[in-house]
């Protein structure tokens, strides 16, 4: 049985401050959506916040890191049959009035997998500091490339996925820091990618979890997953489609 | 030439770590599937410490004139190598088995928390 409904699955690790807000703002868009927040084994309360706000909690039992986070709550969406699913971070950035926007190219059927961009039409107002904008820029050329389309935002976690894709993030996903590489597990499995153009905010609480080590560490991993992916087969799902 | 004290010593350390092996496997406290990198390690050590022409011929071969027990520590650190490399891919699917069961957790704890409000009665 297939839910038409819309999974919201929210990865929260110690985000009790902001937790409350994203789980209202996301169910006061009057979508047809049930919020999933991924309690990734946080010590305050952030369960809590996020039950008494009218999410379904999944508490993880330890820490699992926000590639495994995100996954359960795929698998969840999978389970439970739900055709669509969009993704949130926990901390506020990503605003939930942008959801429609976001979802409008799969209602269209035109696409997999939505990913909301913040460099789609150079609109957009955010500018991020130097080294992360060579980042993110050297990622979605080198994800363009491998991937044979070109994509401007890979580091983007607010995205859309419909049923497809859903099932195929659900089997495998990346574990740590798994955007970059989850896109381009997409296009070389056939999913058919859209980009829209995003506004976020800055952040309502907690502090980047990326500092200079783990960028370093950031760097390095996602390079190698990605030339690792790149020499995987994966079996294309455009024929699995009605 | 091989020095006799070396592959006495050589002989020695080697016919240990077989022994230590083998009673970690008869006490349970090793698997056989883990032990086997091993047994290999301390057979082909204690080979080349005992066979001493083998290995004189060997480091011949390698071009090791000098000093042919160099062979035997090359031999000894290549084995290490690959066990540790084997126990990075054992770790490797135990950290994949392991977020699965965490995942299967939380989902199956949310399932029952949700049938648990179910059929409370007076709902």
């Amino acid at each position: 049985m297939i839910e038409t409904r819309i999974a919201a699955i929210v990865p929260a690790f110690q985000e009790e401050v902001a937790i409350g807000g994203v789980v209202s703002e996301i169910r006061a868009t009057g979508l047809p959506i049930d919020v999933v927040v991924v309690d990734d084994a946080s010590t305050d309360r952030t369960a809590e916040v996020a039950s008494a706000a009218g999410a379904t909690v999944l508490r993880l039992p330890f820490n699992v890191g926000i590639g495994g986070a995100v996954q359960t709550g795929l698998r969840y969406a999978r389970d439970e049959g739900y055709a669509r699913a969009v993704r949130l971070d926990g901390d506020g950035q990503h605003v939930a009035a942008e959801l429609p926007t976001l979802l409008a190219p799969l209602e269209r059927g035109e696409a997999d997998l939505v990913i909301g961009s913040r460099f789609a039409d150079g609109s957009g107002s955010y500018r991020p500091p130097l080294a992360r904008r060579i980042g993110i820029r050297v990622f979605a050329r080198l994800v363009s490339l491998l991937g044979r389309q070109s994509v401007t935002d890979t580091t983007s976690g607010f995205v859309a996925l419909d049923r497809a894709a859903i099932e195929l993030f659900a089997a495998e996903y990346p574990h740590d820091y798994p955007e970059v590489e989850a896109t381009l597990v997409a296009l070389r499995s056939g999913l058919r990618l859209a980009q829209v153009q995003v506004e976020m905010r800055e952040r309502a609480s907690g502090s980047s979890s990326i500092t200079f080590l783990r960028s370093v560490y950031y760097v390095v991993k996602v390079t190698l997953a990605l030339l690792v992916a790149s020499l995987r087969r994966y079996p294309k799902l455009q024929e699995a489609r009605p | 030439m091989t020095p006799l004290r070396v592959s006495i010593v050589g002989a020695i350390a080697s016919l240990l770590l077989i022994l230590v092996v083998l009673e970690l496997i008869r006490g349970r406290r090793l698997k056989e599937r883990y032990a086997l990198l091993w047994l290999a390690t301390g057979i082909v050590l204690l080979v080349l410490s005992v066979w001493r022409d083998g290995l004189n011929t060997i480091a011949g071969w390698l071009g090791v004139s000098t000093y042919p027990p160099a062979v035997l520590f090359a031999v000894a650190t290549l084995f290490i190598l690959l066990v540790l490399l084997h126990y990075s891919t054992v770790l490797s699917k135990l950290t994949d088995e392991n977020v699965d069961l965490a995942q299967r957790i939380a989902l199956l704890e949310e399932r029952l928390r949700r049938n648990a409000t179910a059929t409370r009665p007076g709902d």
